[in-house]
Formats: structure tokens, sequence, C-alpha cells
């Protein structure tokens, strides 16, 4: 009797206990989570829409944001950056709850920025920092990366390692985060090595016709060059496109968001590296950095986090499918 | 003195080039090579192919601000037909339908409908780019697609040794110079640069020749976009914001070609165009930094056009009425 009594205590704990998981428990921390992002707007400043790192990272925070209520908008300056500048202004003045800077060099959005986050409004910097920290910064660490880059040309183009230790190095602007940053890591690993011997050090402007003249010129000058770096795979078309006329091989070492393009330029030999910094997974961190402000709701300037991006060295050897990304499938 | 002498500026920019080049040759050692002499006028040609451009429109009194924008819109909306599977030869055809069209549009803005040729082609310029932006291309930067592949060598081949850009360069210098010596229209041109109102007494067409102006403009613009867009294998069309428009201006007028029109030829450009690609390689070989080289070069450009203000002074005999 009381074996059957057991059991049958057993089984109305087990029914109550199914019954509770067929009508599930409330995740205790939903409701909030979702109240957080109710009505807020964040605006994305880039230098420019239209080319693939900007268009990357609108399509990636617009797809992690979008669907938890949070309304997303872009002031496009279009490469002035007066024109950024005067956006960020009158966003003071709208108050959004934060804004996504990208910015053009070190110097020109900083007093901005700050003023921008006394106002009370979360400021997040990408890929390119401004000499002022803010809220969040996702993006390359150019120093980290100008030292591993050094380091790859020395393995390459070391006499040690049976180079002649002439390098070329292509910058872009040459205030900008991306070229002012990463000579500093360049610089602190070369130093150290008088048998690396840098040739020609030019800035482009990002811009690939430029980079193509130089590299002409410079390849005229020193035949026997052995490797570089350059700023950015979109301006180094140019630059590979004169190594490539010149019949040199030259060990060209350029950097980017990944985009397929790069990868396609790999296997075209244009370059023979990529470093990557990953568009969308940067993508990801900013939306990231601004959800956990949104739920913690510091006071804008309080905290700083950095976020810097894993990089992947890519060459036609170790390229695999999908090392690269498209815009198609990002939007 | 020095009028007899005869120093126009062209002779002032051509002693002051061939200053510079024999300095360098002597301190910068391979300088002076063959190749580097060639990747010098390379590294112009698609600067001086504008120029040429350029110059048919200043020659008639005009300026084509939109010149830039024509080039890198026409050849990136070529680039992205092609990419998208259009055959190459209708891609081509496209584009350079894009380019007479709009130069056609310039040339009625300025001729019939009388709007200051540097308002209607400054405007022209800004919508070209907005419209190729937003309905045309996607992306800032088209890529060569491998559908292109066949006339890459427009931009990278070479022809007994000669890169073909220069000879593109020398191509179109030389059908300009013809154009404006022995085709009517050509010398049409220069008559109604020099005096609108005397050409259309004398009876020349000079709203129909105005239009072809700037058609021409639009043409020539594309070839040198073919140029670009094959030598790095991808067409940025930011380049139509970039100052790039006033390098062109600038080696028109450097050479002494004045915007009051009706003076000057394709000599002049040519001058001009190798001042710059001189003094740019140069500096790259000495690798003197970017910004530094922007300096010294407009200080180069001014100290050429002090020079021949000082030696042919304006006067009211030289001075033209509309001389900006």
């Amino acid at each position: 009797m009381k074996g059957i009594k057991a059991l049958l205590a057993v089984v109305a704990a087990m029914s109550i206990s199914t019954m509770a998981m067929a009508q599930g428990i409330d995740d205790p921390a939903r409701a909030g989570h979702y109240a957080a992002f109710k009505g807020k707007r964040v605006v994305f400043v880039p230098i420019a829409m239209g080319f693939d790192l900007t268009e990357g990272w609108a399509a990636g925070i617009r797809s992690a944001l979008e669907p938890l209520g949070v309304k997303f908008e872009i002031r496009d300056p279009n490469w002035n950056t007066d024109a950024g500048a005067q956006a960020i202004t009158s966003l003071i003045a709208e108050k959004p709850d934060a804004i996504v800077v990208h910015n053009p060099d070190v110097q020109s959005y900083a007093r901005l920025l700050k003023r921008a986050e006394e106002a009370g409004i979360y400021v997040i910097q990408v890929n390119m920092r401004s000499s002022y920290s803010t809220d969040g910064f996702a993006g390359a660490d150019y120093v980290g990366m100008g030292e591993r880059i050094a380091n790859r040309l020395i393995d390459k183009c070391s006499p040690a390692n049976g180079g002649n230790g002439k390098i070329a190095i292509m910058q872009g602007v040459l205030t900008a985060a991306a070229s002012a940053y990463q000579m500093k890591g360049l610089d602190n690993v070369l130093s150290k090595h008088p048998e690396m011997k840098i040739v020609s050090n030019q800035a482009a402007d990002w811009d690939a016709t430029k980079a193509r003249s130089i590299m002409a010129t410079v390849l005229q000058q020193h035949p026997d060059l052995c490797g570089g770096v350059g700023f950015w795979d979109v301006m180094d078309v140019g630059t590979g496109a004169a190594i490539r006329e010149s019949g040199k091989k030259v060990h060209w070492i350029t950097q980017g968001g990944g985009n397929q393009a790069a990868c396609d330029n790999l296997n075209k030999d244009v370059y023979s590296e990529v470093v990557s910094y990953d568009v969308p997974a940067q993508a990801r961190d900013i939306a990231d950095i601004i959800q956990s402000l949104f739920q913690n709701k510091p006071k804008p300037g309080a905290t700083k986090t950095t976020l810097f991006s894993p990089l992947t060295f890519i060459t036609k050897d170790n390229m695999k499918p999908g090392a690269c990304w498209t815009l198609e499938t990002k939007k | 003195m020095l009028r007899a002498a005869n120093l126009t500026q062209e002779r002032i920019v051509l002693v002051l080039a061939l200053v510079l080049t024999a300095g360098f040759a002597i301190s910068l050692p391979g300088f002076l090579t063959p190749e580097n002499l060639l990747a010098l006028v390379r590294s112009v040609s698609v600067l001086g192919v504008l120029g040429i451009a350029m110059a048919l429109v200043v020659i008639g009194r005009g300026i084509d601000l939109s010149l830039v924008a024509v080039m890198a819109v026409s050849l990136a909306w070529t680039l992205n037909l092609l990419a998208n599977g259009m055959p190459l030869g209708i891609a081509l055809l496209l584009g350079l339908g894009f380019c007479l069209l709009s130069g056609l549009i310039t040339g009625f803005l300025v001729a019939y409908v009388e709007i200051p040729a540097i308002f209607a082609t400054l405007a022209m310029g800004t919508f070209i780019y907005g419209f190729g932006r937003y309905f045309l291309i996607t992306l800032d930067v088209v890529y060569l697609p491998d559908a292109a592949r066949s006339i890459v060598w427009i931009g990278s081949g070479a022809f007994m040794g000669i890169p073909v850009p220069v000879l593109i360069f020398a191509g179109v210098c030389l059908l300009g110079a013809l154009f404006l010596r022995y085709v009517k229209s050509g010398r049409f041109i220069r008559a109604i640069g020099d005096n609108p109102l005397a050409a259309r007494i004398a009876g020349i067409p000079v709203r129909p020749v105005i239009v072809m102006q700037y058609a021409l403009s639009g043409l020539i613009g594309f070839v040198a976009g073919l140029v670009t867009a094959t030598s790095v294998a991808s067409m940025n069309i930011r380049v139509a914001n970039s100052t790039f428009v006033y390098d062109v201006i600038l080696v028109v007028v450097l050479g002494g070609i004045g915007l009051s029109g009706g003076k000057g030829g394709v000599r002049n450009v040519i001058v001009g165009t190798l001042l710059i690609g001189v003094l740019i390689n140069g500096m790259t070989i000495m690798d003197i930094q970017y910004t530094v080289q922007n300096v010294i070069k407009s200080l180069i450009l001014l100290a050429a056009i002090v020079a021949d203000t000082i030696i042919n002074p304006r006067d009211e005999q030289t001075a033209q009425q509309g001389d900006i």
C-alpha cells in the first residue's frame, strides 16, 4: 500500500513538472533586456559610405540592433571632414542615444566627441581612434598590427633570412589613425633591426592611382626591392599593378576589412598577404558595446571599453573558403 | 630685351622643366635612365590626356570642371555593367555614350541656355557624380572584372618597350594638334575663343561648335578613364570629388594656355605636363613626404606664373575681356 502511494506521489510530481515544462518558464532578464532598447536611436557617422568597410559596419550594426527595436541612422559626410564635424555638432543638439564614429584622422573630431559625451550621448569609435578615448572602441590595434607586420617583413626580407633588407611603406593619409599608429608599431620593431632599410616611405592618399605611380618610381630606383607594406588593400591594387608590370618579385603585405575583393586579388597575385581585421566581427563588437551600454546605463564617458579585432594574415596558400566576406551576404 | 628673346610662359616652363631635369640628373643617380624617364611620362600620361581635353575647351574660352566626374563615372559604370555580365563591346559603347551625352548636355547648357561654363560644368560635375553614385554603381571603388581581361593592355601593356599609356598620350596629342590646325571646326574653336562675337559675324556656327567642344572633352575623358581603370585594375569614383580636375587645369594654364581663350595649343599642355611629371618623379625618388611634395609643387608653379607676369606684364593690349 505504502509502495503504491509513493508511486502515485512520484507520478503526480512528474506530471506537475511536465506541465510546468509545457508552459515554460520566463527568462527573468528578458523583459528588462528588451525594455533597455525601446525607442533608442543610434547614429553612424562614417568617413563616407560606399566602400567595403563602412557598408559592412553599417549592415552589421543594423542587423544586430534593428531587431531589438533600435532606430539606426547614417549621416554620410562623403569624405568631407568638415561635413562630418557638422554632422556630429548637430547630433549633439539632437541627442541620439549613441553615436558610432569613424574618425578621418586622430585630431579633427576629438573635442566634439568629448562634447557629445558631456551632452549625455554614448560615443563608440570604430577602427580608427581619435586622440580622445570614448565609451567604446572597436577596431584593429594598429600599433600591434604594425609590429606584427614588421616582424613578418623581417622574416621575409632580412639578410639573415636570405633577403636584402630593402622594404617600402605605402601609407594612406599621414594623419589617419591607421597610418600614424601603425608607423609607430613598424618603427618599434624596425628600429631594432638596422639591417632592414626603408627605401621609400610615402603616403598615397588612399588612392590606387597615386600608389601605382609611386611604386613604379620606387621600383626604378630599387629594382631589388624585397618587400613592403601598404595600409589599405583598395589602394594597394595600384601598388600591386606597378609591381606586376615591373615583372619583379616583391613580397607586398596589405591590409583591410577582409572583403572578397582582397581574397580575389590574392588569388590574382596582386599582393602576397592581406592582414584582415574582419569587418563583420567588428560590426558585431560595436553592436555588443552598444548593447552593454544601453543595459548597464553608465554615465557617458564614465567607462572606456576597447575591443581590438583579432587579425588574420591571409595568403594564397592558407586561404580557406569563406576567409573573406561579401557585402551581399551581410545585407 | 627679354621680350626680344620671346620668353613666353611656355618657354619659361620648358626651361624650368629642363633645369629641374638637369638638376635631378646630376644629383639623383638613376633619374636619367630611359626606364625612369618612361615611368615618368607614364605616370603623368592620364593627366596629359585630360589636359588635352581641357585645353580644347579652354582655347574655345570655356572650362570643363565636369571632366574628371565624367571620366570616373562612365568607366565605373562600364566596369559595373561588365561585372554583371554585359558583353565587353556593349559595355564600352554604353560608357562612351554616357560621356558623349554628358558632354552634349553640358555643351547645350553653355551654348544655348548661355550659362557661364564655369557654373554649368561645376553643376554638371556634381550632378554626374551624384547620379552615377546613386543610380549606376553601388560602391565607390569598382574593380576590373575578369571579363575585361582583353583590354588590360591599354593601361598596363607596352609596345616596343614603350608603355601603352605613353603611346596613347602621344596619340591624343597628335590628333589634338592636327584637329586644331587642319580641321575646320578645330580652327573655329580658336576663332571663337579669341572673339566669339567676331566669329559669329564671320558666319561661324558658334553654338554648335561650343557643344562639340564639350562632347570632345567627354570623349577624351573616356579614353583617359580607360587608361586609368586598366592600369590600376579598378576605378574609384571618389576621384571626382578630389582636386584632380584642378591639377588638369593647372597643367593647361601652366603650359601657357590663357583662360581667356584663343591662345595656345597642344605643345603648351605637353610642356606643363612634363614639368609636373619631372617634379613628382624627382621628389618621389628623394622620398620627400607627400605633404611637403605638395608645398614644393605649388611653390614652383607659383614661381612660373610670377615669372610670366614679370616678363610678360598685362596691359591694355594683352588683357582680354572675360579673362579670369
